[in-house]
């Protein structure tokens, strides 16, 4: 098993994993983050996380809906790259316009528990959508072999939800304590827009082979 | 044999001093807890040890104020005279809103308390008084004053009281927060802010007190590990007005086992004492770690 695990670990494999990870981690971070972001208009209250993560679950799973489809359409290393880069300024408003919109929310609705559910449908539905994509679409890139599919779906999960574990501990306990909000969220955003343009600057150079000699595989 | 029984004796006998929970339940937020003991009946967050007090009344004398803190809190009325309308975030037994009421049968208070369970303990068990001019609002103490502030309401004295069984909300401890506070204190009020003397927070708090209103007045005696927060006035009283006004007040507070006499004296101004390092980082809504620099 330690042997067919490691005939799969090509470089361009290691990316993918790598990128995965990071999107596990982003999301997360950015989660714990949106209850610091609405703390100041709707309160601390437990409806807010419920909002939370209501609205990061149901865009999660469009994500994967829409990655999934988008996937089978000439699956690249460049358009996976792509959806980094889309995924980094989807997150920008987040930073830039945040205060405005829950301003305008928070003056328009009465009941707070609806407002944090719009203002968090407002702030993170279309980012976490994108970033949703990432999951479904490395396992087209990584899977070569029907038989492995769900052994290459087995590690992918688990390393972007390593991600997601440690992108959760590492803000929570962490960054905040040395950095304000805004700034982390630039942080997650400038990372996966940097890996969207490596992804893509190494597709074009090194692994310009990749996909072009794998048989179609399911 | 008897040497066994006498032992089990000795284990139980002080047993039956220690306090009876006579009610608990667990709400959204925290566990609640009131027990008593002797002749005191305590409400507790979270657990039975007695750090974690909230509220306390003497069954037998249910005006007399238990609570260090909550004395030193009548050290607003140094500052102003005969408020009006009274905002109290946090509610706590409702203590502070008793009191007030019985020293000013005619002003209106908001309390605000975003536990419902709190409330409901506070009627029960504390003797929590409301009426026309006195009304609970359940809701986070954040959003009230944001709304208050749309209304332009104002209040004449705000009492910061809010705590979540760890320390203050981290949202209610920003400098955006002390600002939309202050938008709704009206003029010649006082914001009177219970928080605490010993904790990695307490020089950004002061500098975050000190960046909205300038210079402040801190309350606290040994006793204990809270301190008062006078904030939001525009001149601070002379001596004498300080004087006369504890003179007015002495026999006023009695009754609550408040001794505004000793308590002016546990009174100082920050005006030549800034007792935190100059580049301490102010608390904001980008930077608010409380509950980590609280450990």
């Amino acid at each position: 098993m330690y042997k067919s695990v490691y005939c799969m670990m090509s470089k361009t494999n290691a990316l993918i994993y790598f990128l995965a990870f990071s999107s596990g981690f982003s999301i997360m971070g950015i989660e714990l983050l949106g209850g610091r972001i609405l703390a100041p208009f709707f309160g601390s209250s437990v409806h807010i996380w419920g909002s939370i993560i209501t609205v990061f679950m149901l865009s999660l799973s469009f994500g994967y809906l829409i990655g999934g489809k988008l996937s089978t359409k000439n699956a690249s290393l460049t358009r996976y790259g792509l959806i980094f880069i889309f995924a980094s300024i989807t997150v920008l408003p987040i930073v830039f316009f945040a205060q405005e919109i829950m301003e305008f929310i928070f003056t328009h609705i009465e009941d707070s528990r609806y407002g944090s559910l719009v203002a968090s449908m407002v702030l993170f539905f279309i980012p976490t959508i994108i970033l949703g994509m990432i999951s479904p679409y490395s396992v087209r890139l990584l899977v070569t072999d029907s038989e492995k599919s769900g052994q290459v779906a087995g590690v992918l999960y688990f390393v972007s939800t390593l991600g997601s574990a440690l992108g959760t501990i590492i803000t929570s306990f962490y960054m905040v304590l040395a950095f304000n909000v805004n700034d982390i969220i630039l942080g997650f955003s400038s990372t996966l827009g940097l890996l969207g343009l490596i992804t893509i600057a190494l597709h074009k150079t090194v692994f310009k082979n990749h996909m072009k000699t794998s048989s179609p595989a399911i | 044999m008897f040497k066994y029984f006498s032992l089990v004796l000795f284990i139980l006998l002080p047993l039956t001093s220690f306090s009876k929970v006579i009610h608990s339940e667990r709400s959204l937020y925290r566990n609640i807890i009131v027990d008593e003991h002797g002749n005191k009946r305590c409400l507790k967050f979270n657990t039975k040890s007695s750090k974690t007090n909230q509220s306390c009344l003497f069954k037998d004398d249910p005006q007399k104020l238990v609570f260090n803190y909550a004395k030193l809190v009548f050290s607003s009325l140094l500052m102003i005279d005969n408020p009006k309308r009274v905002l109290i975030i946090g509610l706590g037994g409702g203590t502070l809103s008793n009191t007030i009421h019985q020293l000013y049968p005619d002003t209106y208070i908001d309390n605000v308390e975003i536990d419902p369970a709190v409330i409901n303990v506070a009627r029960e068990y504390f003797g929590f008084f409301e009426n026309e001019k006195i009304k609970t609002y359940t809701q986070d103490g954040r959003i009230f004053i944001k709304r208050a502030k749309l209304k332009k309401q104002s209040y004449d004295w705000i009492i910061l009281d809010a705590f979540n069984g760890d320390y203050i909300p981290e949202h209610l401890l920003t400098k955006e927060f002390f600002e939309e506070t202050q938008s709704i204190l009206s003029t010649g009020g006082i914001i009177s802010a219970n928080t605490f003397s010993i904790s990695q927070l307490y020089f950004h708090e002061s500098a975050t007190y000190y960046e909205v209103f300038g210079n402040f007045i801190n309350v606290s005696n040994k006793r204990n590990s809270n301190r008062i927060i006078l904030a939001g006035y525009a001149e601070q009283p002379t001596d004498e007005e300080i004087t006369a006004r504890v003179k007015k007040l002495s026999s006023f507070l009695a009754p609550f086992d408040i001794d505004i006499k000793e308590i002016s004296k546990s009174m100082s101004s920050t005006k030549n004492n800034k007792n935190w390092p100059k580049d301490t980082k102010v608390l904001t809504d980008q930077y608010s770690p409380a509950n980590l620099l609280n450990l």
